[in-house]
Order: structure tokens, then C-alpha cells, then sequence
């Protein structure tokens, strides 16, 4: 669903919009100017890279602009991704918590309206999700649109409005995050059986 | 002093086989494309160099000035209209059709300009040599070949590493599918790469062509040079190829002098 949203998936049906303008058949380089970021559930840094780099790479292509101009967003985006202390870091030696780290302030960099965070709490330690917590929902205050795949239930529910549950990409329910988790169809799918 | 000779002919005699390296390594290390026509394109460069000589009157080196900027512009363009679509899907794609584009240009140049060996005369700067002492003597053309070649690496190098246009280069050779995640256009990337690589090599032919002479089927031969000194010196690397083809360069100096030496005794 995300590959679809972001462009490296083409549709076989239906249209794509976004605030109200149809993407549909915008190319995903367009698609990222227009507000869309995204993060990898398997972590892609530009390896050769520093994290400074991969990140004023993001920064600077992402939104048109010249490395000068930039900067202090790049810088910006690596602060709040807790990622400074590592910014003259080789991307490819870093590890796997550093990654997704980089993955978010990669994405962050291109000054999303609209972000796609695949799995990014999987992984992470209890304190590390609260810190993850504490950064989204400082995203979604700035009025930034989020769209989260995520397996660790208690991250998505102390963010999210709204829950969709889907199964084998069959939507399962969708609505208020309390009632979804407690629906049948939800206990069902996940537990085999309803709750006694 | 015989080896001390071989060692700085061989080291200036790699400026130029550096300069055909630096080409191919570049397109490799940004797209992956290995270029069979790359040594055709070269021969390509030195025959429009040829042809402006021709018009303008002027030095081939003069000459460069309009030659390079002809020749990225054809980079770019093959690239864009031709090499891209080529790049998804199996590795053979590029081959075969780079393969087909040398055979293409080799027997256009026949056509055009004859199989005559044909040369660019640069003047004075051809036979000058500057006199190191104890019998050993360092040609002015070798020198500035040599010269050029450093240039044109370090100045790929600051391109790639401290501009933005030069860390797209490097965002797109290591991860085309999240570089377009970032907002970039790597088709764009890929034909600007084509275009400074063949710029190179076109100077690498018009360097070529003042030093010695040249045919439109001798292409092949230079993309052998440029594949031995990539693919030992490390592809997508920008010094390991100049540092392989100057001790590349050796034993065929060593090879020269040493057939020289047994002409005249």
C-alpha cells in the first residue's frame, strides 16, 4: 500500500489523491516535491554516504532547494531524529537502531505533509519506542499526516486517530483505535478464537 | 638509468590510459552500464576534433573547447533516448546494444572519413621535451596529458563529494529506487554521467590522436585499456584506475625501449 501511495508501485485500479489533487500518475520523484515521505521497513541509507549527507540529501532534492539553503533543515531533522552525536558516521557502519534512526530523518528532511512510516518501531527497545512515540506525535501536532504500519500495538495506539486493520490486504475493520482492537473480527483474525 | 626512464614514461604514458578509465568507471559506478562503445566514442571525439581542425584552422587542443561540450550533449542524449531504456531488465540489455552502437559508429566513421590513419597536429608541444638530466628527457605532451588527467580526477572527485548535483551522483549509484524517494530525477543523473564520462573520453581521443595515429577501427584496442586499468584499480573508483594504469604503463614502455634497443644494435 505504501509502494502504491509513494509511487514505486504502479495501480492496476482505482486513483490516488492527495489533498484533493489526483497523483495518481505522478512520478515518485514528483510525488516526494508534492509532500510525501517515506521510511523503509528495511532501512536503505545511501551507504557511501555520511548520515549528514544521506540526510542534505533528502533536504536539498527533496525540496528543490540548494545545499546553503538546506542546511539548517538537514540539521534540524537529524536533532529531532536523535541522530546528531552521528552525523560525520559512514551510513553503511551504522547500526541497525542508527538506520531507521536515518531512515526517519531522511524522510523528515523532505518536509513531508504526508509521511510513511513502515515498521519503524520493530526492533527498538520499550525506551526507544516511547522516545519514537514522543517524536510522532510532535510530527502529528505540526499538522503532518501519518500513515503507520506497525506490528507493535502499543506505539499505534497511544498516536493514532484512526486503526485499520487488514488481513492479507482484506480490511478487517476500521474506526477508533479502542474499538478496533476489541473488535471480533480483530480477535479473531489475531488470536484464532474470540475472547472469553 | 634505462628503468628510471621506463618508470617516468610509464607513469605519463597512464595519464592517458587513465583518462579512458576515468569514463567508464564513472558510468559503471553511476548506472552499472558497462559501455563496449566506450572506446569507439573516444575515436568518435578525435574525429570531431578532426573535422573542426578541419573548418576552424585552429590547434585540436584550441579545438576542445567546442568538441567537449559536442560530445556531452551526445552523451546525454544517447543516454536519455537510447541507454536508459536499456537499463531495466538483464544485464545483456546494455551490453547488446553498446556492443551494436560500437559496431554502428565504427563503420559510420569508415563511411565518413575511410580507414586512412589520420592524426591532430598540435604543433610544437608534440616534439618539445624538457631535459631532467643524466640523459633522461620528459616530453611536454606526455607531461600535460599526464597534467590533465590528475585535473580531471580531482576535479570529478570535489564534483562528486561536495557538490549537490555531485552527492546525487552518489545517492542514485547506491540506491536508485530510494535516490527517487528523495526527489530525484535519476534518469536526469544517468544522462549527465554519460555526458561527463564521454567528455572525458573524448579528450582521452584528442589526446590520443596528437600523440599518435588513429583509425575509425582502433576503438576496441582503447576499451581494452580503459577495462584492464577499471576493473584492476576497483570499479566506480576514482584514483584506482589512474594508479593501475601508470604500472600498467610500465612493462609496455619497458617493452618499447627494450625493442628500440635491439633495433639499433
Amino acid at each position: 500500500m505504501l509502494n502504491l501511495i509513494n509511487g514505486a508501485l504502479k495501480l492496476n485500479a482505482g486513483q490516488i489523491f492527495l489533498e484533493g489533487r489526483e497523483i495518481t500518475h505522478t512520478p515518485q520523484r514528483e510525488r516526494c516535491r508534492l509532500g510525501i515521505g517515506r521510511t523503509y521497513q528495511i532501512p536503505r541509507p545511501f551507504e557511501g554516504m555520511t548520515v549528514f549527507e544521506n540526510v542534505l540529501v533528502g533536504a536539498t532534492h527533496g525540496r528543490g532547494r540548494t545545499e546553503r539553503a538546506s542546511h539548517e533543515g538537514a540539521v534540524q531533522a537529524l536533532e529531532r531524529a536523535g541522530l546528531l552525536p552521528r552525523a560525520n558516521t559512514v551510513a553503511g557502519s551504522l547500526t541497525l537502531l542508527d538506520r531507521k534512526r536515518l531512515e526517519l530523518a531522511r524522510a523528515l528532511a523532505t518536509e513531508p505533509r504526508l509521511l510513511l512510516l513502515d515498521e519503524i518501531a520493530g526492533g527498538l527497545t520499550e525506551a526507544e519506542v516511547d522516545d519514537l512515540i514522543g517524536t510522532i506525535r510532535s510530527l502529528r501536532s505540526e499538522g503532518v499526516s501519518i500513515i503507520w504500519i506497525e506490528h507493535i500495538v502499543r506505539a499505534l495506539l497511544a498516536v493514532v486517530d484512526r486503526l485499520m486493520a487488514i488481513d492479507f490486504g482484506k480490511l478487517l475493520v476500521e474506526g477508533d483505535p479502542s474499538q478496533v482492537i476489541c473488535s471480533p473480527e480483530v480477535e479473531h483474525c489475531y488470536l484464532g478464537t474470540e475472547r472469553v | 638509468m634505462t628503468w628510471v626512464n621506463v618508470v617516468i614514461q610509464g607513469v605519463l604514458l597512464g595519464g592517458l590510459y587513465a583518462l579512458y578509465a576515468t569514463g567508464l568507471s564513472l558510468v559503471f559506478g553511476v548506472m552499472r552500464l558497462v559501455n563496449l562503445a566506450h572506446g569507439d566514442l573516444s575515436i568518435m571525439g578525435a574525429f570531431a576534433c578532426l573535422v573542426l581542425v578541419g573548418i576552424l584552422d585552429v590547434n585540436p587542443l584550441l579545438s576542445l573547447v567546442l568538441v567537449l561540450p559536442m560530445i556531452f550533449v551526445v552523451g546525454y542524449l544517447l543516454q536519455r533516448l537510447m541507454l536508459n531504456f536499456t537499463l531495466k531488465g538483464d544485464d545483456m540489455r546494455p551490453l547488446l546494444a553498446t556492443f551494436g552502437l560500437s559496431v554502428i559508429i565504427q563503420n559510420g566513421l569508415l563511411v565518413g572519413f575511410s580507414a586512412d590513419s589520420r592524426g591532430l597536429d598540435a604543433g610544437w608541444i608534440e616534439n618539445a621535451s624538457l631535459s631532467l638530466g643524466g640523459g633522461l628527457a620528459v616530453g611536454w605532451f606526455p607531461l600535460l596529458t599526464l597534467v590533465v588527467a590528475i585535473l580531471v580526477i580531482v576535479l570529478l572527485n570535489s564534483f562528486l563529494t561536495r557538490t549537490r548535483l555531485g552527492r546525487a551522483f552518489r545517492a542514485t549509484s547506491d540506491d536508485q529506487e530510494a535516490a527517487r524517494l528523495m526527489g530525484i530525477d535519476n534518469r536526469h543523473i544517468y544522462a549527465l554521467a554519460m555526458g561527463i564520462a564521454l567528455g572525458i573520453v573524448a579528450l582521452a581521443g584528442v589526446f590520443m590522436g596528437i600523440r599518435t595515429t588513429f583509425t575509425p577501427g582502433i576503438g576496441p584496442a582503447r576499451l581494452i585499456f580503459a577495462f584492464e586499468a577499471v576493473i584492476m584499480g576497483g570499479l566506480g573508483s576514482s584514483w584506482g584506475p589512474w594508479r593501475v594504469a601508470s604500472h600498467w604503463a610500465w612493462p609496455r614502455r619497458w617493452a618499447s625501449s627494450s625493442r628500440r634497443a635491439g633495433e639499433s644494435s
